[in-house]
């Protein structure tokens, strides 16, 4: 109806105002978005960082887009917390008695998961330069750095909301991350994938981090990107529409 | 009849091989306090899902305000509002917090007024600024409801607006309803406890098996059983006038 339509987008901002402010409410979110991945780079970088030998001097550099994919990662977890803990109490059915944009309960969460992890990156980067992470990269490369870390938020935040909409228990809407937190690690985001047994090594070259890693590693590096960055693209691409059309049918299930 | 804001016509629902509505009928006459009642699992929470747009029923016809509930729902979300069986309230935000939410939802033009003034018809201006999860049970059920008055629905439903309530504020929640009806709000409102039809309906359908099996008015409801016999018997107090006599007025803080 045209009421609902008009009101979309003053709905979804009081929507964005609510969880965003569940974000800055919980410590505990804070902590494990940001202060994990910075953790994780200070261990990588001043502990095991002499021993890996990357092909760079300078590990911070090789190291940080690795670290930012770990820190969405997680930070799309919490949008499946959030999610599960909506449908668990009895908001979500407030909202949808209620004269309001139906997608709107869902697009908020999905903003939020956006902006909040752009925070996230924004302190993590920050982070890095006083580290020494330097970039040569210009403004079109930053802009395409931006653009590809959005697109990775998107389409996780989407398999976010699929376990988030389906999830029985608090546990199950956040273990759909572990594996994907893991993938960096089996990937060229900490070290060479030449360094690795053929086995894990094919693994790791054909694998959606890899690609992401490596794009967003030459953007900042000043480096052509090749055609990789292509592939990098067309798996956040396909893993978001695949995800999309599957939480809006979940949704559209569970809000029947 | 013309003033009968909510009609009901054979609504039948069922979960895969679980019958739960058998073909429902009963109306609702504006101004009026309306109680279902009937046993756990009976279907209430059911009809309530049908009626406020949630679910969509298997076949028969419903309308609220004229509106059917299948085929209109924007219509019939406009005047109505729904304080469902588990407080539907932010734990994270406060309590003036959550109310100028639902009121920027409802696209009201004063949000900060509108919940200055729920606020302290529920008293609850002094928890305003404190987070609902610090909030106390009957607090959590008034800012619940609270929270269904932003905008002045012309239709609330209640489902089971008591359960998990100490009697204190259970009377709070019976106090409100019977002004919401003063001030001519149509309450539906669903419950297990009989006392509570007794205190707060017009009237009082029973649900059971999925019909409706007795629907009128208290005294209606009254004259279908044998007429009462008169006995002498001393009555006791019961514990909650007990309870009640002891804790005083004192209200939670």
């Amino acid at each position: 109806m045209e009421t609902a339509r008009t009101y979309f987008v003053s709905d979804t901002s009081v929507m964005l105002g609510r969880s965003m402010r569940h974000v800055f409410r919980s410590m505990d979110t804070i902590i494990t978005v940001t202060i994990m991945p910075i953790a994780l780079m200070l261990l990588f970088v001043y502990v095991f960082g002499g021993a890996i030998h990357a092909g760079s001097d300078n590990y911070v550099n090789y190291l940080l887009p690795g670290i930012l994919l770990i820190a969405i990662t997680s930070g799309t977890s919490y949008t499946a917390y959030r999610l599960f803990m909506d449908m668990q109490q009895g908001i979500f059915q407030r909202f949808h008695s209620m004269p309001i944009a139906r997608s709107a309960a869902l697009s908020g969460h999905v903003l939020t998961s956006l902006v909040s992890n752009a925070v996230s990156v924004v302190v993590i980067i920050l982070v890095a330069l006083i580290m020494g992470f330097r970039s040569s990269a210009g403004v079109l490369s930053w802009l395409a750095v931006v653009g590809m870390l959005g697109l990775f938020t998107l389409a996780l935040t989407w398999v976010a909301a699929i376990a988030g909409l389906s999830a029985k228990s608090v546990d199950g809407a956040g273990a759909f991350s572990y594996p994907i937190m893991f993938l960096p690690f089996v990937s060229s985001a900490f070290v060479p994938t030449e360094s690795m047994p053929s086995v894990v090594r094919a693994f790791a070259e054909n694998q959606p981090v890899t690609s992401i890693v490596d794009a967003i590693r030459s953007l900042l590096g000043g480096q052509p990107v090749g055609n990789g960055i292509w592939l990098a693209i067309a798996w956040c691409l396909g893993i978001l529409v695949v995800a999309y059309a599957v939480a809006t049918r979940v949704y559209g299930r569970r809000m029947a | 009849m013309q003033n009968q804001v909510i009609r009901v016509e054979g609504l039948k629902k069922s979960y895969k091989k679980l019958h739960v509505l058998n073909g429902v009928d009963f109306g609702v006459e504006k101004g009026n306090i309306f109680a279902l009642l009937g046993s756990n699992g009976a279907g209430k929470t059911t009809i309530v899902n049908i009626l406020t747009t949630l679910l969509k029923q298997d076949s028969g016809t419903a309308t609220v305000n004229g509106f059917n509930v299948a085929s209109k729902p924007d219509y019939v979300r406009q005047s109505i509002s729904l304080t469902g069986q588990f407080a539907a309230v932010d734990e994270i935000l406060t309590g003036r917090e959550n109310l100028i939410m639902i009121a920027r939802l409802r696209h009201l033009k004063n949000p900060r007024q509108v919940a200055d003034g729920l606020l302290r018809r529920f008293e609850l201006t002094d928890a305003a600024d404190r987070r609902v999860s610090t909030y106390s049970g009957g607090m959590r059920r008034r800012l619940d409801i609270a929270m269904s008055l932003v905008g002045n629905p012309q239709l609330i439903f209640l489902d089971e607006p008591t359960t998990g309530l100490d009697p204190q504020a259970r009377i709070e929640v019976w106090r409100t309803v019977k002004e919401l009806a003063a001030n001519g709000t149509t309450v539906f409102l669903t419950t297990q406890h009989l006392e509570e039809a007794e205190q707060l309906a017009d009237r009082i359908a029973i649900l059971h098996e999925g019909r409706i099996i007795a629907n009128g008015t208290l005294g209606d409801l009254k004259q279908l059983f044998p007429p009462a016999k008169v006995e002498y018997v001393e009555k006791q107090p019961s514990l909650e006038e007990v309870f009640l006599a002891i804790v005083g007025k004192k209200e939670d803080k």
